[in-house]
């Protein structure tokens, strides 16, 4: 067995936000760190945020309080976020956020020369007493394109190492489990490299394109969540998928809450503004599990707009041109580019979309990833030297529905959080696990499978089928027996995917390549997803079943962990234990 | 801070600096030819003789003589500095560019100290 | 429609060829990116860089019909007249300049050694208030239009100055970002930055030439920013 193996302290899988974040934390303290990606880090999906970065930094409102935040994420999250999780998240925030300022990212402004908070939804004062807050800090609607951006350069002040354009194929860990780190083929190349490290943490991002209406980027496939339950690592709440409510219709390109926060609002195809009817409330500032499903019952009743009657509108003309181009300028032109209408004129047509996956692999605050000890029902354990931060990660903040605004602050949290344990792990010795001949034989597997390959069906049609069939089957509303066909088809997917055929071996790079070994990723994640969303038999934040239209609090009130050795479903109790506020006990969900 | 010892000021201030500076004087000079030239009627060798032999003329004239080598030399030698690259002539890129540099050069000596020549020795 | 692209794979062939295909796009004005994408499921071999397909990580810079772009949000209508009609064939080929990996993936080594020559952090030695950094609204605004560079290199590459000398002229993009700190307001290393600049090829070898203004997919302007730290040094050294 002949692989060249490079060895650092610690490895980062994927160059987002969160994936940088710890890197520049571990790089900062002097520890080898290597940054894998697949793209030219600033080509991460994390570039496409645009609301911003919801923290109780008490900019808009002096008296804003961490623990509203809090309640909010918990209320959101449909109250399977875990307590401890969130109320680290929106405590350690504000400062998390204040390092990104002194980072050099650039915040809008107030008049005080205080960061600029907008509202977004589901945000509210005083425990969902005191009205909506504004509590999202923004760089005009390009939030996301600011922090990826700082964040890369201070990697390259800090001396992070990049390998950017690797793409890690599989985890590599010894015979007891534990994790040593992964291959990784050199794209511009082709060569296949093992990167050996004490600490591997997972930054790989979301796997929208499982689905074939997404606002995520085509290279959202779900990479670290394929290689994990490849290793045998169970993934948490998969079932739960965001579909965000303004997607432009056709495109599935992101249009931002923020639109929303800063006044712009939902109709239908008579005009009327249907979201007064399903959130007396909030309106147009409901949660987002909210605003999709009263969209898609619209359009389900008839009052959508266009030649199949299949989106409704975002209305914006209202709020001034000059609003629009200040706060709102990289809308104006995704409108004009991709739905040809000029917002400041005509309302965007859009429809929900695909956004984000709330599941992922189990960690604790740490970014650890856990196994469960002694079946599904048991104790979470750590996988030695496995980490997961970000989209990929299920801490879990979110539970079954994020707010927006959240996972940016979940990247720079949890990133942070990741490189400071492993930080301090570091420093008292962590060991480097070695693995034999053959367990380095077993992670190449793959890849040899691929380049070994003879004949078959093509990438590109098998990826087509996937999606549609999880558009089809688990989308925004979902069936038992749909759910149980979508399985199925999965299944016969998974077959043929096993013998599908890469055409083109060549070693410079080849994005067939990469688009192939991609594929396996896309079938692990809806794979689970199905098999989840089959299995919970409720109603529950993102997660809408016409067969179970209910929360089902005595059954349900709990993460589901889906097991990839077994392909079953089964449960792990939701933290309801903060350590310094008092737990937010489950009530109905109204906004 | 990329260095380079045979720019006029080895430095990229001065260099587009006089490039300015330079330029304005020519242009001035040409403006105030042209004004003249017009406003001669019927010129003949000793009015412009004259003319050209007047203290405030042949400062003007030293001026324009030294601008207009100046400006060559900042203007020829962006040109060699562009074109005459190893992405042109490989590794005799220097040898070449150093040469036509030293070229340029002396045949802009040439050219001021025959036009000081002219301006200040004829009298 | 027919579509004639720039194909090179420096493990099969000895020189690059233009490799011409036809597509059927209904007549729909699609972007470029998608007519890619549809060609890729024909022949899996085409390579290309794609990511965000909406225009903001910056991954699919090339050239189209003569000039850079975005593929993902150019439409075939705004190629060039007559291409969407098919009456004109689409021609890609790699962004110019910078030396070919394969088909239309360059490499972008030269480009982003420049953007990191000119520190693209920001620098500040006072210690760091307990909140933000305060900051005007007009101090902020001072960064708009500089901060919301992709890096996708169409500018840089687009930049005659830049083709002569890629190692020694610091180029559009990259002088874009050096002033996008100098701009900052938080940012104290004004002198230090300013003084690395301060010779013949880094700044000065713009020649106003303003292709980065055209091609730019953002709308943004390299050229004023390169006359604003001009005038820096000029305020500094006179």
């Amino acid at each position: 067995m002949s692989i060249r193996t490079i060895t650092f302290d610690a490895i980062v899988v994927g160059g987002g936000g969160a994936g940088m974040r710890a890197s520049l934390q571990m790089a900062q303290s002097g520890f080898k760190t290597a940054l894998i990606s697949k793209v030219f880090p600033t080509r991460s999906h994390t570039v496409s945020a645009q609301g911003g970065i919801t923290c109780a930094i008490a900019s808009s409102d002096p008296n804003d309080d961490w623990r509203w935040h809090m309640y909010d994420t918990v209320k959101g999250s449909d109250y399977i976020g875990d307590q401890d999780a969130i109320e680290y998240m929106c405590q350690v925030g504000p400062e998390a956020v204040f390092e990104l300022d002194h980072m050099g990212l650039p915040f809008s402004r107030t008049e005080e020369g205080r960061i600029y908070q907008r509202p977004f939804g589901g945000q509210s004062k005083n425990f969902g007493e005191g009205g909506q807050a504004a509590r999202t800090c923004a760089a005009a609607d390009r939030t996301g394109h600011a922090l990826l951006h700082t964040l890369y350069q201070q990697n390259l002040k800090s001396g992070t190492q990049f390998y950017n354009e690797w793409y890690a194929a599989e985890l590599v860990k010894d015979s007891q489990d534990n994790v040593c780190g992964v291959i990784a083929i050199n794209i511009e190349s082709g060569e296949t490299v093992f990167f050996k490290a004490k600490a591997t943490v997972f930054a790989t991002g979301g796997s929208g394109r499982i689905y074939s209406s997404t606002t995520n980027a085509l290279i959202n496939t779900g990479d670290g969540v394929g290689m994990a339950l490849r290793a045998g690592v169970p993934v948490q709440d998969i079932e739960m998928w965001q579909f965000h409510p303004t997607g432009i219709a056709g495109a599935g390109v992101l249009v931002t809450e923020g639109c929303r926060g800063e006044g712009g609002y939902l109709i239908n195809k008579d005009g009327e503004r249907f979201m007064e009817r399903y959130a007396p409330n909030a309106k147009d500032l409901a949660s987002r599990d909210v605003v999709a499903r009263s969209m898609m019952m619209e359009i389900l009743d008839g009052r959508g707009d266009g030649p199949d009657g299949s989106y409704v509108y975002l209305k914006l003309d209202h709020l001034g041109e000059e609003v629009l181009h200040s706060r709102l300028p990289g809308i104006c032109e995704l409108a004009i580019t991709f739905a040809g209408t000029d917002p400041v004129k005509e309302p965007i047509p859009v429809v929900p979309t695909c956004h984000y996956m709330m599941g992922g692999i189990p960690t604790n605050v740490h970014g650890q990833a856990l196994k469960l000890s002694g079946g599904h029902e048991g104790d979470a354990q750590a996988v030695n030297g496995l980490f997961a931060v970000g989209e990929v990660a299920c801490v879990s903040v979110h539970g079954a529905n994020r707010l927006g605004g959240n996972s940016l602050l979940d990247l720079v949290v949890f990133g942070r959080a990741a490189g400071l344990y492993i930080e301090d792990a570091l420093r008292q010795g962590m060991t480097q696990y070695e693995p034999s001949n053959d367990d380095l034989d077993r992670a190449l597997s793959r890849v040899r499978r691929w380049d070994e390959s003879k004949g078959g069906e093509s990438v590109a049609s098998l990826r087509k089928e996937l999606q549609s069939t999880m558009q089809n089957h688990f989308g925004v509303f979902r069936k038992g027996d749909l759910m149980e066909e979508g399985v199925e088809k999965l299944a016969n997917l998974r077959e043929r995917i096993a013998n599908a055929h890469l055409e083109d071996k060549s070693g410079a790079f080849n994005t067939a390549r990469v688009e192939a070994l991609e594929l396996d990723n896309l079938l692990e994640v809806a794979e689970a997803t199905a098999i989840a969303a089959a299995g919970r038999t409720e109603s529950r934040g993102a997660h809408s079943r016409y067969d179970f239209p209910d929360r089902d609090d005595e059954n349900w009130l709990c993460h589901s962990i889906f097991d990839p050795l077994t392909k079953q479903l089964g449960k792990r109790e939701v933290n309801f234990k903060p350590k310094t506020v008092d737990t937010f006990q489950p009530k109905v969900r109204t906004y | 801070m990329v260095t380079s010892v045979t720019s006029l000021g080895r430095n990229g201030l001065y260099d587009w600096l006089i490039q300015r500076v330079s330029a304005v004087v020519i242009a001035v000079y040409m403006i105030g030819m042209l004004g003249f030239l017009i406003t001669q009627s019927n010129l003949d060798f000793d009015t412009w003789s004259a003319f050209m032999g007047s203290a405030p003329m042949r400062i003007a004239n030293t001026l324009l003589v030294l601008s207009v080598a100046a400006h060559t030399w900042i203007g020829l030698w962006s040109v060699t500095t562009d074109y005459l690259t190893s992405l042109t002539f490989g590794k005799a890129a220097t040898k070449v560019r150093l040469v036509v540099q030293m070229v340029i050069a002396l045949l802009l000596l040439v050219y001021v100290l025959w036009g000081l020549l002219m301006i200040w020795g004829g009298a | 429609m027919k579509v004639s692209i720039y194909r090179y794979n420096p493990e099969t062939d000895r020189e690059p060829a233009m490799k011409e295909y036809e597509l059927d796009t209904q007549g729909k004005d699609l972007m470029v990116l998608d007519v890619l994408n549809l060609l890729k499921e024909q022949d899996p071999s085409l390579s290309f860089r794609r990511s965000c397909r909406e225009g903001v990580c910056g991954s699919d810079g090339m050239n189209m019909n003569g000039k850079n772009g975005l593929a993902c949000i150019t439409p075939l209508s705004a190629v060039a007249p007559g291409v969407k009609e098919g009456k004109k064939p689409l021609v890609l080929r790699p962004l110019p300049g910078l030396p070919v990996i394969r088909d239309l993936v360059v490499d972008m080594t030269m480009f982003y050694n420049q953007y990191e020559k000119v520190q693209p952090y920001l620098q500040n030695n006072t210690p760091a208030p307990a909140i933000e950094r305060l900051q005007s609204p007009e101090d902020r605004a001072k960064l708009d239009g500089l901060y919301e560079c992709i890096l996708c290199a169409c500018c840089s590459t687009s930049c005659p100055s830049w083709w002569w000398n890629p190692e020694k002229f610091l180029g559009p993009a990259a002088l874009l970002q050096s002033y996008r700190f100098l701009a900052d307001s938080r940012d104290n290393a004004t002198e230090d930055r300013l003084s690395k600049m301060d010779d013949p090829f880094s700044l000065f070898r713009c020649h106003g030439i303003m292709n980065c203004v055209s091609v730019c997919p953002k709308g943004l302007n390299p050229t004023r920013a390169i006359g604003h730290i001009r005038s820096m040094l000029l305020e500094r050294g006179v």
